[in-house]
């Protein structure tokens, strides 16, 4: 699985008093097994972006090719395609449609015309994948309760089995526990199948955690590509961008702004908790001398 | 007296199977009780499911008590005549900002409640100007509701509540949609509200961040109260929370982490300045 | 996609038409409209023209604006215009061919059904071009008010218009969203046999009603929240108030009416 942007853009009504240039000269390159993390502040083009993965809107300009293939040959299908790249809306649970769950699971894969019981196999595997019990497949879905439903949708992404997949916002509304809950389940399945994952976010605590490459759009434009890490250290200009690094990252800049010896790349709890005991084990020792 | 008081209260939600037979009672609320006092900032933090929306409800008189009772400013939500009366007095903010802007025009969206409530015209002008500069929306006046972010729109209704001039506002989950910038616009107004307007504040919610500034944080976890504190009592119990599945900020749960590695640090730190500053003197 | 569907679309500018008062040009595009059924005849339509040109030259409006909303219904004139044309029973014959046969009078009524069409296309988007949804909305209840005493529900009526003209474009783009996210998923609305697109829209329509109920459940929620309890001692923040200029509106109506009255007396007693 390999996606490449090559200088995409996309303008809104072009011609018009309403023109708008959306998405500015992008270029990329994301290749199989990457847990990619997708930021930047509301209206800065990332809805649109991920809508050009699986062809959904068309860009004014630029090629995208999906497995060295160009996905704007006119011979190119759309629908598989949309197959391979699994999309999960903003809110999924909003599309929800069918009298039970198993039901509405299978309507990605019978679009895909593949054999009855091929489509009931990836099914159940894909609720299996998002932890749906058997108890639930002929319940409806609309009795649910939140997280539930949002793990039957993107289950029903899942079961179109795409090389990709791209999550927008999957934890909006949740409370915190059915946050982790959620993200634990794609880190997972990352880790099991090799599945790529393109997490886009509003919570940097989130990508901090899981992702390890982060693209950050800012006004329609890619402004930084890099390990999660790196992109954290330049704070200050995420913050310029209306964005912000994980609090423990402003932790260890101020002890080190302290004088403290402490690395500033941290990014996660864990990381900042051991870099503390290590600086205090010294200086605890220190002070007992 | 109080602005709030609720006494025993409980709720269930009885679901019935198509032959009219009680297939479930669900127990949403189960045996409140508490008060809150005029000006307060009060914010009851609970999951999804936890009966904090059902709660407030019940301060506006949507909901009604299956057992126990409320009361608003001293008038009981169970007597019918004291509706109208506690739904200005409790206005009320809800999740989703565009199903609770009725107009097409934000200055007029502001005006239903006073129309509602029967104010004459020249006063519904002045109250709407009033709250639209209190919520600093008074430039947008003109503008359709469509046309504002996530953040703006909630500033509206919360405008709309202000200018039926309540003593106390509900908000139930105003930030869940909204993005992070939208959330601290709302939470800000919030606070103005309360800091220079007098209004008693309850703000429902799931995220952390946003009950560090109140007064007092109840816990709900299914259909109970089961803490109560200021928030740096409540974030002193960081395993607790989470059993509640709830969080704490990260700068809460790494003292907490600490701590347990045996770096002798004070429970309940809520903010980085407040790290950094009990680090350096340990 | 399907956000280019512009519903009650405004043009906003500041001429003596935007300011009159809504019950004004409600009355007015009414009798207009009336008027181009009554007064059929050559002169008459002359009038009827005039007045209309009168008033988009009034309204400010620009004329190639106002012609905008004549596309819309492009195919249903043609199709009058046909059959007006080939199937009026006449006997002046002008042209035949065949089973094609033009008289003199299909070709008047042809043109008389065209004016007409095209004059009350442009008369009612006069009307939505100068006055805003919520004016309309306004000026509608407050003329059907005397209607309630025979226990229509006038208030209520003008509440689910004005609470249509709000959720309209939001449900539009949650139709988009709704769209979007079930081709993500494989399906295919624009292919297939009648049946097979009607049955490819349930996973389209089925998530929209939901919504939509949802929707109409917050909005009732967050009314009576908000003191709603309808129309009964109900105040308003913009009241209907007549001023001087819609009472000259009144007058200059009147007078229209009077002259394509007297027009149409003159033209049967002359002729």
């Amino acid at each position: 699985m390999q996606i490449i942007f090559d200088h995409i853009n996309y303008v809104y009504n072009p011609g018009t008093a309403f023109e708008r240039h959306a998405i500015k000269d992008i270029n990329f390159t994301i290749n199989k097994g990457e847990f990619i993390g997708l930021i930047g502040h509301t209206g800065s083009g990332k809805s649109t972006l991920i809508q050009h993965m699986n062809g959904l809107v068309k860009a004014t300009s630029g090629h995208i090719y999906f497995n060295g293939e160009d996905i704007y040959e006119p011979k190119y299908s759309m629908k598989k395609l949309r197959s391979k790249v699994g999309l999960v809306f903003q809110y999924p649970e909003h599309q929800l449609f069918e009298t039970t769950v198993f039901k509405d699971v299978m309507f990605g894969p019978t679009n895909l015309g593949l054999e009855k019981l091929v489509i009931e196999m990836r099914t159940y595997e894909a609720l299996k994948m998002v932890g749906i019990g058997d108890d639930l497949l002929d319940a409806s879905p609309f009795e649910l309760s939140g997280g539930q439903k949002r793990r039957v949708a993107i289950a029903g992404v899942l079961a179109m089995k795409p090389e990709v997949l791209i999550l927008d916002e999957p934890t909006a509304g949740l409370d915190p526990k059915g946050r982790d809950d959620i993200l634990d389940q794609i880190a997972l399945l990352h880790k099991e199948s090799g599945i790529t994952i393109i997490l886009v976010t509003h919570s940097m605590e989130d990508v901090a955690k899981y992702a390890d490459r982060l693209l950050v759009m800012n006004q329609g434009e890619l402004v930084m590509s890099h390990t999660t890490k790196e992109v954290f250290s330049r704070y200050k200009e995420l913050e310029d961008m209306q964005l912000a690094a994980p609090q423990v990252t402003y932790v260890m800049n101020a002890l080190k702004e302290k004088g403290y010896a402490v690395p500033t790349d941290v990014t996660t709890i864990g990381e900042a908790q051991q870099e503390i005991v290590r600086l205090f084990g010294l200086t605890g020792k220190e002070s007992t001398l | 007296m109080d602005m709030i008081k609720v006494e025993d209260l409980s709720f269930e939600y009885i679901r019935r199977d198509e032959n009219g037979d009680v297939e479930s009672i669900n127990k949403a609320i189960d045996n409140i009780s508490l008060s809150v006092q005029k000006g307060e900032f009060i914010a009851i933090l609970g999951a999804n499911g936890s009966g904090k929306s059902t709660l407030a409800k019940h301060i506006n008189a949507i909901l009604y008590p299956t057992e126990g009772s409320i009361w608003v400013n001293g008038l009981n939500t169970k007597e019918e005549e004291n509706v109208w009366e506690i739904r200005q007095t409790a206005g009320m903010v809800f999740q989703n900002p565009d199903n609770q802007i009725i107009a097409t025009v934000v200055e007029e969206d502001v005006g239903f409640g006073p129309e509602n409530m029967g104010i004459e015209t020249e006063e519904i002008w002045k109250r709407v100007e009033e709250s639209l500069k209190a919520v600093g929306m008074l430039e947008f006046r003109n503008l359709s509701p469509n046309k504002l972010s996530g953040g703006q729109k909630q500033r509206v209704a919360i405008a709309g509540i202000m200018a039926m001039k309540p003593e106390c506002i509900v908000l139930d989950e105003p930030t869940a949609m909204l993005d992070p910038n939208g959330r601290k616009e709302v939470i800000s107004t919030v606070r103005a509200l309360n800091k220079k307007e007098k209004v008693t504040v309850l703000l429902i919610t799931h995220h952390m961040d946003e009950v560090t500034y109140a007064d007092k944080v109840i816990v709900m976890n299914r259909g109970k109260v089961v803490m109560q504190g200021t928030p740096r009592e409540i974030f002193s119990h960081v395993d607790e929370l989470k059993s509640f599945r709830l969080d704490v900020p990260q700068v809460t749960e790494l003292a907490h982490e600490l701590k347990k590695s045996g770096i002798n640090l004070p429970m309940g730190i809520l903010t980085v300045e407040e790290f950094i500053q009990s680090l350096t003197n340990v | 996609m399907i956000r280019d569907i512009t519903i009650g679309q405004y043009y906003p500018t500041n001429s003596i038409i935007h300011r009159l008062d809504p019950r004004v040009k409600l009355t007015g595009t009414f009798l207009y409209i009336v008027s181009l059924f009554l007064f059929d005849t050559f002169y008459g339509y002359i009038a009827v023209i005039l007045f209309l040109f009168s008033m988009i030259k009034l309204s400010k409006v620009p004329f190639r604006f106002i012609m905008k909303g004549l596309k819309s219904i492009i195919v249903i004139l043609l199709f009058m215009l046909f059959f007006n044309l080939f199937f009026t029973q006449g006997e002046t014959e002008l042209f035949k061919w065949g089973v094609i046969r033009i008289t003199a009078e299909g070709l008047k009524s042809a043109g008389f059904m065209g004016i007409r069409l095209i004059c009350l296309i442009l008369g009612s988007s006069l009307m939505t071009l100068t006055t805003t949804p919520n004016q309309l909305t306004d000026g509608l209840e407050r003329l059907l008010w005397p209607l309630r005493h025979i226990k229509v529900p006038v208030h209520e009526i003008s509440m689910m218009m004005s609470i249509a003209l709000r959720f309209i474009p939001i449900l539009l783009e949650e139709t988009d969203k709704i769209m979007r996210a079930q081709m993500a998923r494989g399906a295919d609305f624009e292919s297939g046999g009648v049946l097979k697109r009607a049955k490819s829209l349930i996973p389209l329509l089925v998530p929209l009603f939901v919504s939509a109920f949802r929707r109409a459940n917050d909005l009732a929620m967050a009314m009576e929240a908000r003191c709603y309890r309808g129309g009964e001692g109900r105040t308003k923040m913009k009241p209907l108030k007549y001023w001087k200029r819609d009472y000259f509106g009144y007058l200059m109506l009147l007078i229209y009416i009077a002259s394509v009255i007297t027009v149409k007396v003159l033209e049967k007693t002359i002729l």
